[in-house]
Order: structure tokens, then sequence, then C-alpha cells
């Protein structure tokens, strides 16, 4: 048992889901008390989605539980399979179901139907959120082209020579709910174009599931996220040969070692190694006089295995910064991120406990923070900037514009929202120079204005109150409960409530002002 | 006789589970904890639901329970003492723990009320451990707030004294505000459950009138009157008319005289009368379709149809008490069409062929309702929000006057018109 006040990842179903969502074609029956439709909202709300997810819940409660609750599965499979008319269908369960043991996938495997039913065995006790997304995605893709092993794997990368066409690869890990997928795809789409590469399949984001039966038509798999798609890499190669590329292109170095890995496995001649320059502004504007000042800031890294090692290669290596703590909460991804964490001569913080990894950050004293959005949290309260760099996800990480992390663009994309929330050179000097004048009094923190937080509400709130002036010869007078009603209201409309209300005594003719001229001021301008 | 008509249908919900009323109740009594004994699920479902992440060290969390604890259930109970202990450690100004029953917990029948007992003997008075369900297989949504203060009945000292007892989370500026109105009628003795302390509980016994502020806690009702309270039937005190019914049928059992209810509450009248009526010209007419999830669907639909002049196509509600609902079935029209439980789907397909001006509905259904172009109101709100009483019923119909103003206000100019001549023609 594991006291938990928040936790960075969902259960494993809500990784299925992921997968589900992400796909076209694919329903998802999960037998799961009520409540658990929670999980939408993931989607719907977090995502901005505007259709829900592509999931049946049978919702049992108590009451079923004394009868039959296998008819009840049974009953939501067919439902779901005459309404959505799914080509393939995952069936699992959620925690509770997982008690019971009805087995729905048997008991829909059982019923004759005739897309491929995927059973999905996900133990809610023990694994999570990205694990279940990973499961899932290779359930899939196994049953869906076990039929299709070779004998021998004889799977030929360089096939496309032969051809005579373009060489072409599959994108995989893309998912909903994943950190900037939509806009990593397109920008690893953009990259592979420059190079005269092809994109076979993008899956799970947007692919239908005969796109995943054709997966092996492409030369080799491009492994983008491998929290959600290195089992199945792994899989496709094992059984048919398919190479796949481990280098996750986040960074200028990261996207560069992820083209020659690809042109080396392809057979085609190795890539400019001036393209980053070229292509990207992450390193002009590194170089550039300006980023002096970031030389060996204090960085603190926290987050899922792929952003965090990404993460730390580019404050290093590409910015110039001082690694001063990184860790993650992806167990999966424990060993490379310690490995990176040695060679810089830290130990990695592997933990799922916001606490101690905000007790790291306390004790590392960065001065800037890469995490998920608790850290942002955390930092707040330290009063350091942060910027967002992992899931789990929050609306503002799904941002309207096109904001890629991998490739050209998405060290574009880096360089300014890692930087931003530090005060920059040139500000920062005359900011320095004109400290001790008057205008600076409140101090200079950030433009961001991270320090403070809510106890500077509290305060202004206060000063709200106080600081609209009195009203000269016809005074009016609030009584004791009015300033008692006034103050319950939220400080940043007291002011024009306060205001309001004395227009309407004045006009009213009143001179003191109750909690009842308050609400009287509320219906008049309301009206 | 006449009335609405009583539906039922079973199927897929899409509702929320009773752990989730932790949301609010938390915020209320900042000396308690709310300790689900759960899963992951649970765990991520009230830190979705809730948004938390702002919180330093939130007053809930879960217990999640490992693939050790289902192995034995000693084992679960000795590790659950653990847990509690680590955090009362942590936690020192706790002065009531919640131990929140959760579908796995009451699945594997881990045993709550005795833990709870083990923990008070423990404790000895340090802290009070209480427990109730808030578990999907048992509980709705807002049905968890009964099972927490149901839980806290039995705590409660015993009185004869005269007292009006307020019982439902209200918004604290709210609650001030009525208990103002009550003393002004001239009832003074007034407590609240829950406390704003958890440690603050009020007495109970055969001089205590209870009001209840909201239409779950059939329970929390039940075991009140055991102690022997009476509690008062009147419409929910939502919207002007329903607060004033609500309002008097407190003041009534004080032998308020008439004209003295008449001279407080008519004045609040006329002022909400003045504050509806820019919402009502923008509601009135317009069709609503209520989605079952908070259980506030009937008191809403009420107040939405006889203050707002809004038509009610169907009106979902997630259970049905027809004994605490008898006055607010009463006020709807003959004919609404009363809808418990739910099949989701079906329930879509009739949202979709009636075509309402505006849904009230979870946060899982708005973002897809509002794509296929039905404007939608999230219900969740109406449970943070104060929206009590007669000063509250223009703010309570701002909030369904919202979404159909923004409407009006950005779709002309985000669908730029073929028809419409551009500036330099």
């Amino acid at each position: 048992m594991q006291l938990t006040l928040w936790t960075y990842e969902g259960p494993p179903h809500v990784g299925a889901m992921r997968i589900a969502a992400s796909m076209r074609g694919v329903h998802y029956v999960l037998h799961a008390p009520q409540g658990d439709t929670y999980a939408d909202l993931l989607f719907t709300m977090i995502e901005r989605r505007g259709q829900r997810p592509p999931v049946t819940y049978t919702t049992f409660q108590a009451r079923d539980l004394g009868g039959d609750t296998a008819e009840l599965v049974k009953r939501h499979v067919r439902e779901a399979v005459d309404r959505f008319q799914p080509d393939a269908l995952l069936v699992g369960e959620s925690c509770t179901a997982e008690l019971i043991q009805d087995q729905p996938g048997a008991l829909a495997q059982g019923m004759g139907l005739e897309m491929p039913v995927v059973t999905l065995e996900l133990p809610a006790y023990s694994k999570k959120e990205n694990w279940g997304a990973a499961e899932t995605l290779y359930q899939l893709v196994r049953s869906l082209l076990k039929s299709q092993v070779p004998e021998q794997a004889s799977h030929n990368p360089l096939a496309w020579k032969q051809e005579g066409r373009r060489p072409r690869v599959n994108l995989l890990g893309p998912s909903l709910l994943g950190f900037r997928c939509r806009d990593d795809v397109l920008e690893v789409q953009r990259l592979l174009t420059l190079h005269g590469i092809d994109v076979g399949v993008v899956a799970p984001l947007g692919a239908g599931v005969d796109d995943l039966s054709r997966l092996p038509a492409a030369d080799l798999n491009v492994c983008l996220y491998p929290e959600v798609a290195e089992s199945s890499c792994i899989w496709l190669e094992r059984n048919f040969g398919m190479p796949f590329t481990r280098t996750v292109p986040i960074g200028i170095g990261a996207t560069h070692d992820f083209l020659r890995e690809l042109h080396g496995l392809l057979g085609m001649d190795p890539p400019d190694t001036r393209e980053g320059h070229q292509r990207s502004r992450l390193p002009w504007y590194s170089e550039s006089v300006d980023s002096t000042y970031l030389t060996g800031k204090r960085v603190f890294i926290f987050g899922d295995g792929t952003h965090a090692l990404a993460a730390a290669r580019i404050c290093r290596e590409e910015l110039g910064f001082e690694v001063v703590g990184l860790g993650t909460y992806s167990r999966e991804m424990a060993r490379p991120v310690r490995a990176a964490a040695k060679a810089m001569g830290l130990e990695a913080l592997i933990s799922d406990d916001y606490l101690a990894v905000e007790a790291a950050m306390a004790e590392a004293a960065p001065e800037l923070v890469l995490g998920t959005q608790m850290e942002r949290h955390s930092a707040k309260r330290l009063g350091i900037p942060c910027a967002v760099i992992s899931t789990p996800m929050h609306v503002q990480d799904v941002p309207a514009r096109t904001s890629p992390q991998m490739a050209w663009e998405g060290a574009n994309v880096i360089f300014d929202a890692w930087v931003h929330p530090l005060m920059m050179g040139l500000e920062e000097h005359l900011i320095g120079m004109f400290r001790h004048d008057f205008e600076f009094v409140d101090g200079h923190q950030s433009h961001l204005g991270h320090a403070g937080g809510s106890g500077a509400a509290g305060d202004s709130a206060e000063a709200e109150l106080s600081d609209v002036p009195e009203l000269g010869d016809d005074a009016l007078v609030w009584t004791a409960d009015g300033e008692a009603e006034l103050r319950k209201i939220p400080f940043f409309v007291r002011g024009k409530v306060k205001r309001n209300a004395e227009a309407y005594a004045r006009q009213a003719g009143c001179r003191e002002i109750s909690s009842e001229t308050l609400y009287d001021a509320k219906a008049h301008y309301k009206a | 006789m006449a009335g609405p008509t009583l539906l039922k249908e079973t199927g897929p919900r899409e509702v929320f589970c009773g752990l989730t009323s932790i949301v609010w109740l938390h915020r209320r009594m900042p000396d308690a904890f709310f300790l689900v004994v759960g899963s992951r699920t649970c765990a991520h479902l009230i830190q979705s639901a809730a948004g938390v992440m702002i919180f330093a060290e939130p007053r809930f969390g879960t217990a999640i329970l490992g693939e050790r604890d289902l192995a034995g259930l000693a084992d679960a109970h000795e590790e659950l003492d653990r847990v509690c202990h680590e955090l009362l450690e942590r936690r020192p100004e706790i002065r009531t723990l919640f131990l929140v029953g959760s579908c796995p917990s009451e699945v594997i029948k881990l045993d709550l009320a005795r833990a709870a007992e083990r923990l008070n003997e423990e404790m000895q008075g340090r802290v009070r451990v209480v427990n109730y369900s808030g578990s999907g297989i048992e509980t709705t949504f807002t049905q968890g707030e009964d099972g927490a203060l149901a839980a806290l009945v039995p705590l409660l000292p015993a009185s004869e004294e005269r007292q009006l007892l307020l019982v439902g989370t209200l918004a604290d500026a709210v609650e001030d505000r009525l208990i103002h109105l009550f003393g002004r009628l001239g009832i003074e003795a007034i407590r609240s459950l829950p406390p704003r302390q958890s440690t603050d509980l009020p007495p109970v016994g055969p001089g205590t009138t209870v009001l209840l502020t909201q239409p779950f806690l059939t329970e929390t009702a039940r075991l009140l009157r055991d102690r022997g309270a009476t509690v008062l039937t009147a419409p929910f005190p939502l919207g002007a008319e329903g607060s004033r019914r609500w309002m008097e049928a407190g003041a009534n059992a004080f032998q308020v005289p008439a004209e003295r209810q008449a001279e407080v509450l008519d004045p609040l009248m006329e002022r909400a009368r003045i504050a509806l009526e820019p919402h009502r010209k923008v509601l009135s007419g317009k069709r609503i379709f209520l989605l079952p999830e908070s259980q506030l669907e009937l008191p809403l639909a009420r107040f939405l149809q006889r203050e707002c002049g809004m038509e009610l196509v169907e009106v979902g509600t997630p259970y049905l008490n027809r004994e605490q609902m008898a006055e607010e079935l009463a006020l709807l029209p003959e004919g609404t069409p009363v809808m418990e439980g739910q099949h989701v789907e079906l329930q879509l397909d009739r949202v979709r062929d009636s075509a309402p001006d505006l849904v009230v509905c979870g946060m899982g259904l708005a973002n897809p309702l509002e794509a296929e172009g039905i404007a939608t109101k999230w219900s969740i709100e109406l449970v943070f929000s104060p929206i009590h009483g007669i000063d509250q019923a223009g703010d309570l119909a701002e909030l369904f006057s919202r979404p159909l103003r923004r409407r009006h206000l950005i779709q002309p100019g985000l669908n730029p018109s073929l028809a419409v001549d551009p500036v330099h023609a």
C-alpha cells in the first residue's frame, strides 16, 4: 500500500484508452464500475477533443455483482459492436473488474464476432499508464500481424534501392495525451521529406486498423516515444527483421544522431553535419552574445524518461547550462536515466512521489526547472522559473499553435520555451545596473513574476480594499456587515464591486452601505 | 395524478462516483483529511476531476492497494495502519481522518469500520477516524457527501436545544448570508453540518429542525431523524422561488409570523426578479436537456422552467428518491419526462434527435456535444459555485445564459458569411 497525494501516471487502462482513442476504427469495451468514465474528460477536456473516446464502460454497480456480470459484459460488447461497428475490438478491465475475474476478453472471444478481438490484460495493481499504452499497442500489432510473421525473418531495409522507390519508414509511438505528439509527427515528417524519406504508417495517432497490418511494408520503424512504442518495435524486429531507430530526435545533437542512425540503417549517405545550423535557430541563438548569460545556469530536470534524457543533453551540450538534478517517474526508463545522470556526476532521482521531487529540487537550488506541470507548481512555490517538458498532460500542454519538441523546429520551440522563463542577458544587465533606483523597489525577478504566488494575491486583495479612495464630504459609511460582505468577494472583482456599491448608494441617496446595499447594487448593475 | 412522467433506463452510465465529492468536502473542513483506500484509478480520478495540482499538500490522498495487499487482508490492515500513521505524522494539524472506501476496497471486503475503530483506540482522541464509502459500485457523485455526513451523525453530541440545522455543504459566503437572513427572521440558533471545523460538530436532538440544503442527503436525513431531529420537506434552495419556500419552511417551523416573513423575504424576491430579468430574456422559450449527474437536476429544472421560462426536453437524474424530491416533482409541468438512471448512448441519441438549445452534462460529454453544435453547461460547476439562496438566483441563471450569450457573441465572427460584403467592396 502506497500513500499517494498526486500521481504522475494514471492506471494502465488509461494507457489503453490513449491507444484506442488515437486510432480510427478501434473500440474498447472496458469492464469497469461507474465512475471510471471520468477518464473520458482527459480526452475531451485536457486534450480538448470534440469526440468521445471510443470506449464502452460496463459501469457495473453493487447490485450487478450479485447477478450475472458475465452477461452484462456480453450485452455491452454486443451493443458496442452493433452501434460502432469497429474494425477491431479491444476488451479489458479496470482495477475493480480485475478483482471480479469475469475474463471479459475470453467472453468476447467466444461471441463469434467478425472483427479481430484483442484481449488486454493490464495488471492495475502493479503497472501504470505508459506501460498500459505500450502493452495495448503491442497486443494490437501482434494480433493483427501474427498471421503474416514469416518462418525466417528476412526483412531488408535496403529494399527501396532495388524496388526503385524512395525509402519508407513508419513513425511509431505518438498518441493522444502524449507530450506534443501531434506537432512532433508533423515536424518529423517534414524532416524526413527533406531527406527524401517517405512516411508509411504513423501509429497509433491517426492510424486505422488496416494501417497496422501494413507496417512490415516499410523499410524500418522510427521509435519516436520508447515509452509507448519500444515493445512493438522490438517485436517487429524480432519477428520480421525490421530494424528500428533508437535515437529520439529532440535537440540539435540528437536530431543529427537520429538522421545519422536512420541514414545508416537505410544505406544512405550520411547527412550534412551543418544541417542543424542551417535549419534551426537554436545553434545561433545559443552562440549569440546575449546567451552568454545562460552559461552555467543551474537546471533541475524531471519528467518522463524520453523527455528528461533529451533535456539533459540539450541543457549541457547546446545551451551551456549546468544540470544539477535529473530524474524520471518512468521506472521503465530508470536505467538510461541513471546512466545519463552518472555521466554528469549526479545520482538520478527515480520516483513517482512529487514531494520527494520537490524536496530534491529545493535541495539542488536550481535557477531553472524543467519538469511536468507538477514541478511547475513546486517551482512556483520556491520562486524558481520553470518550463514544462513532459506529461502528465495539462490543457496548457495542448497549445493552439504548432509547437513540436522534435527535430529542427522543435529545437527552436525548446529554446524559446526554456530560455524565456529566465531573464535574458540584456534585460538582466540593465536591471542590475538600475537595481538601486527607486523604480525597482519591487524587485524584478523574472518577467513571468513567479515569485510571490498566492501570498502576493492575498496582499493585493487587502490593498484593493483600502486603496479605493474615500469619497470626500458626502462620505459614505460602510457598515461592519457591509465591509464583511465585501471581503468575501474575490479580490480581483472587489474593487469594481466596491465602486459600484458606492455609486449606487450615492444615486439612491443612502449614506450607509450595508450588505443589503451591496446586494441591491449587485441586482441593479446586472439588470 | 398529473405531474411529470417518471421513466427509467439502464445501461452504460457516464457519471462520477462518490469519491468526487471529496473535491468540495475537503475545502469545507480544512482540518479534515480524506484518505481513499483504493487503486491508482481512484487517485487519478480525483486529481483529474479536481485539477488539484495547485495544492501544495492537498487534504486528500489515496492509499493505493498493491498486489501484496490483495494477497492477504491481514497484511492490508497492517499496511493501512502504517499509511495512516505516516500521514498523521506528516500532517499533525489533521483532526478528523475520513477513511473512504472505494470499488476495489469494497470488492475485497476490506473492513474500514474496523480499521477506523482500531485507529481511534490508538489515537486516543488526538485524531478522530471515521469511514464511509465513496465507491462507484455503491454511490454516484454527490452521494459521496451523503456518505461522509452520515458517518458524522453518530458523533454529533446530543442536545435538546431548539435549533435550526442546515445540512449539506454550502459556499461559506452563501451560508453566512442564509444565517444572516434567518437571523432577521428571528431564528438565532443556527448550526451547520458539515461544520467549518471538523471538530466543531453541531449537536442534535428532539429540538433540532433540519433543512437540507442539497437534494442528495437521503441517508444523512434518515440518521438525523433517528437522532430525534425533524427534517423539513421543502423545495431545495435553488432559485428565488425554491429558496423562498425553503426559508419559509424553516420560518414556519419556528413560528415566525407570516408578516415578518414577508417583510424580510419580499424585498429579496423583488431584487431577485430584477437580477433574473436579463437572463430570462436569454433563456425564455429555449429548450434544455439535463443529463443525469449531480442529483441537482430536478431542482434546477424546476428553477429553469418556472423562473427562467425554459422548456424541459428531458430531466435526467442518476437516481430518484421520490419522497425527498416530492416537492420538486410537484412543481414540474405535467408530462415532463424525468429519466432515472442512464443508457448514455440512447440518451445522446435523444439529445441529437431533440436538438435542444442547451444540454447540462458532465465534462466527458461537453466538448463532443459542442463539436456537434449543441451548447452545453457542465454540471460539475454547479456543485462548486455559490448558487443557493434567493440572492444567488441571478448568478444561477447566469451560469445557464452564459453559454448561449457566448455563442451569440462569437458565432458570427467565427463563421464569416459570404452574404456580407467586405468592408472595402
